[in-house]
């Protein structure tokens, strides 16, 4: 099977190119295996992030055939095509080849004050029911791949804008019974640079390869700001 | 050159609990991944503690949850060490529920708990069944409310000792390819296990041990490293975890006979017996022709309900499907065992304070040891986060005592020197064997002689292999010459620290004339507890591995039979 594969080294090259390789492939065979087939046998210098290659540590999104995807969870067969094309995480500064700069990623996150606010008691834990528990657990699931922040058309035409991950995040935290960051945790995200700023195309959905429905939990910000604005209980 | 009074290498659990613990004092962490990458977010099943949250477990207590280590560990644990784990459980599983920690719940609203092999009562509290996932995102939470600073994508290459003391180590930027020598006081390893030896790994790439390998060789005794576990549960064709939570729900193993054979081995614990005995089962089924393809048996999920998977088992599911093509509610999954952890690390006390002042070890790169020869499922979680705290507190009581000393500029630059050498030398050579060959072959061979089944000829075969494979690899040779993000030149510079850990794993191995836990030899197949009820300690010399040991601390119980 034949991959093409984005490069681009800042330090040597101009600009980008892309370097084709025949690679070995059986049924099962993922994206990854290939990858570090292509580093172990043809080509030492392509570059890529990787770690558990079990879909869960969230380290080796990339662009993939026109998707955003794992490598890890992705097998070649059910691409159902001729040629695999690999390209770095769209709209992402690039550090070499697929690796790519999630400093703004981050930086998003840390923004929206992602960690409980509570006191906490010490001696026993919060009391939580099952239902309430199940009401988070889909945004639970979100590994920090940034497949839905490079997927956004907001976040490529608004450096500012908070983002998919960074807003589901937020509400994984409104939405915990424990936590009592209140008003003051959706101030975080309002304003134009928060919700607003998300119109709903549903381009992170589509990415998320856990399968999570973010702009779903970004709507459901927004309607709790709204109730909040005409001073009801948001 | 950086300098951090206590410096944390790893962004695990145990290293992020570690650091949250020093946060008032100046602290970093280094990491080879962003912490979220880490391998504890692989984590599946739980974390054991004795809560007595259920009805099943009302009579648990963290005595109860020692015996049961100190029985599953096949009395290799110290008992000191594992009342200590449980005793400080609850706390540490309240405090991290406390930090937001996303527990299922029972119908009460309190910390869910399944039973779990090994165990006597229902003690191990989950999140689903990505308990790693939510515990390190969790603390990752916590290190960012307190502003902790990492420094990610760090390759840590040296230990720097000097004057009889750790004063920090040696690192290599990946993104950049520059190295720097990080100045320290206090170095707290917490950097993991040493998967990646083995060809059938459960671990993530990054499992190479590496890190640990280095204080090795500065020096740093390594404990009980031929304890490897096997899990009993990996899917078949390439390895990834499936939990021991879904024998926990009630899963079934059986043959191509379709016989529940842990009947067989187990009569009353079944399907929960220990690890080691579990993936000696299925091994056994295998090698005598009662499995599948001569590579697997199946574990049966169906008879749970579309609704239990689908609740307590997703990502269990999710795996199945992604990578087997195999709906658990549909169909069984084919598992066969591969290398899990790595019960023996770095010869650390309680406090995680090695023999070497200033050097700390915690989680799966150190060795208390709580798990003796076969770590029980759940307690791997639960060490990271009590022996993180108690190394964190523990390092910085060490840098409390000291004057501020400050690095010592011409051993810092010397010890970058030394890295540099190393890597300049293998981007100057251009000849010899591709370093991935060298690896290969390793790995094929511990899993082959030094792996769920050990016998003296191939284990002696497997030690000779291993020290031509380290002559080998001085002569091999790396095609990308760049330094920016080399994963060549980082695979390079790994593998020889990989290469001591395998001749530490086998030469030991072979030493041990017993069979303890998951340590198995055909031509030792009886526990020695006059000989061998004991500790090895490993020290690095140019001429290999030179073996001690050291007594096995005893409190309340006596070695007896282990029965299941």
């Amino acid at each position: 099977m034949q991959f093409t594969v984005f490069r681009f080294d800042p330090e040597v090259d101009r600009e980008p190119r892309y370097s084709t390789y025949e690679v070995p492939v059986r049924e099962g065979t993922t994206l990854l295996e290939a990858l570090l087939w292509i580093v172990d046998n043809v080509d030492g210098s392509l570059s890529f992030r990787y770690a558990c290659r079990e879909a869960i540590c969230g380290a080796c999104a990339m662009f993939v055939n026109g998707k955003h995807r794992l490598a890890c969870k992705t097998q070649i067969k059910d691409l159902r095509a001729d040629e695999v094309v690999v390209h770095p995480l769209p709209h992402l500064p690039i550090i070499k080849d697929l690796v790519v700069d999630m400093s703004g990623f981050w930086e998003k996150y840390r923004a929206i004050r992602p960690y409980l606010i509570a006191e906490g008691l010490g001696d026993r834990e919060f009391y939580q029911s099952h239902a309430d528990r199940q009401a988070i657990d889909e945004m639970l699931n979100c590994i920090l791949c940034a497949c839905c922040y490079s997927s956004c058309p907001m976040v490529w035409t608004n450096p500012e804008y908070l983002g998919p991950a960074a807003l589901l995040k937020a509400y994984r935290f409104v939405r915990d019974t424990r936590d009592k960051g209140g008003l003051e945790r959706l101030k975080l995200v309002a304003g134009e640079d928060g919700v607003w700023r998300c119109h709903t195309v549903f381009n992170c959905a589509e990415a998320c390869p856990k399968d999570i429905n973010i702009t779903w939990s970004i709507q459901a910000l927004k309607r709790k700001l709204a109730r909040a604005a005409l001073g009801l209980k948001p | 050159m950086p300098y951090h009074r206590i410096l944390v290498v790893g962004a695990g659990l145990a290293g992020l609990r570690a650091a949250i613990e020093a946060a008032g004092d100046d602290v970093a962490v280094l990491t080879r991944v962003h912490p979220v990458r880490s391998h504890s977010v692989a984590a599946q099943g739980g974390v054991n503690a004795p809560l007595a949250n259920v009805p099943e477990g009302k009579d648990d207590s963290p005595e109860r949850h020692a015996f049961d280590t100190v029985k599953g560990a096949d009395y290799l644990a110290d008992q000191d060490a594992a009342e200590l784990m449980t005793r400080l459980a609850p706390e540490r599983i309240y405090e991290i529920e406390n930090w937001g920690c996303p527990f299922s719940r029972t119908p009460e609203g309190k910390i869910a708990q399944r039973p779990f092999g090994g165990a006597g009562f229902p003690r191990t509290c989950f999140a689903a069944d990505r308990t790693g996932h939510a515990m390190l995102h969790t603390l990752y939470e916590q290190a960012v409310k307190r502003g902790i600073r990492i420094y990610e994508e760090w390759l840590m290459l040296d230990l720097i000792v000097s004057g009889g003391r750790c004063r920090g180590v040696v690192a290599m930027d990946m993104v950049s390819g520059r190295v720097e020598a990080f100045g320290a006081e206090a170095v707290i390893m917490a950097t993991g296990g040493a998967g990646r030896i083995y060809a059938r790994s459960t671990n993530s790439h990054i499992n190479t041990g590496s890190a640990a390998a280095f204080c090795y060789r500065r020096g740093v005794p390594l404990k009980d490293m031929e304890f490897v576990q096997f899990h009993p549960t990996s899917l078949y064709p390439n390895n990834v975890l499936i939990s021991e939570a879904a024998r926990g729900e009630g899963g079934y193993l059986l043959n191509r006979d379709g016989e529940r054979f842990m009947a067989r081995y187990a009569p009353k614990a079944m399907e929960l017996g220990p690890r080691d005995i579990v993936a000696r089962s299925i091994q056994t089924e295998i090698d005598e022709g009662r499995g599948f393809e001569d590579a697997y048996v199946h574990l049966d999920l169906r008879h749970l309900g579309a609704e239990k998977i689908k609740e307590r088992l997703p990502a269990i599911r999710e795996i199945a499907m992604y990578f087997a093509g195999v709906d658990p509610i549909e169909k069984p999954i084919p598992i066969q065992p591969a290398q899990h952890y790595t019960m023996g690390g770095l010869d650390v006390d309680k406090d995680g304070a090695s023999e070497l002042p200033g050097l700390f070890a915690a989680g799966e790169c150190a060795c208390v040891s709580v798990h003796g020869a076969n770590r029980l499922g759940g307690n791997s979680l639960l060490e990271t986060v009590v022996f993180g705290q108690l190394a964190g507190a523990a390092a910085l009581r060490y840098v409390s005592g000291l004057e501020k000393t400050g690095a010592d500029g011409a051993v810092l630059e010397a010890a970058v020197a030394e890295v540099e050498g190393r890597i300049w030398e293998l981007l100057g050579r251009q000849d010899g064997e591709k370093v991935s060959v060298i690896r290969e072959e390793m790995k094929q061979v511990m899993f082959e002689k030094v792996g769920i089944f050990r016998t003296e000829g191939p284990m002696r075969e497997a030690v000779e292999k291993i020290r031509e494979l380290k002559e080998r690899v001085k002569r091999a040779r790396v095609d990308a010459k760049g330094r920016r993000y080399n994963l060549e030149l980082i695979g390079a510079l790994e593998l020889p620290a990989m290469l001591d850990l395998a001749e530490v794993i086998a030469v030991g191995a072979l030493a041990r004339t017993e069979s303890r836990g998951s340590h198995f030899r055909r031509d030792y197949p009886e526990r020695d507890d006059v000989n061998w009820l004991k500790h090895t300690v490993a020290r690095w010399t140019p001429d290999g591995p030179r073996l001690e040991y050291k007594p096995v601390v005893i409190t309340k119980w006596q070695p007896e039979a282990r029965k299941y």
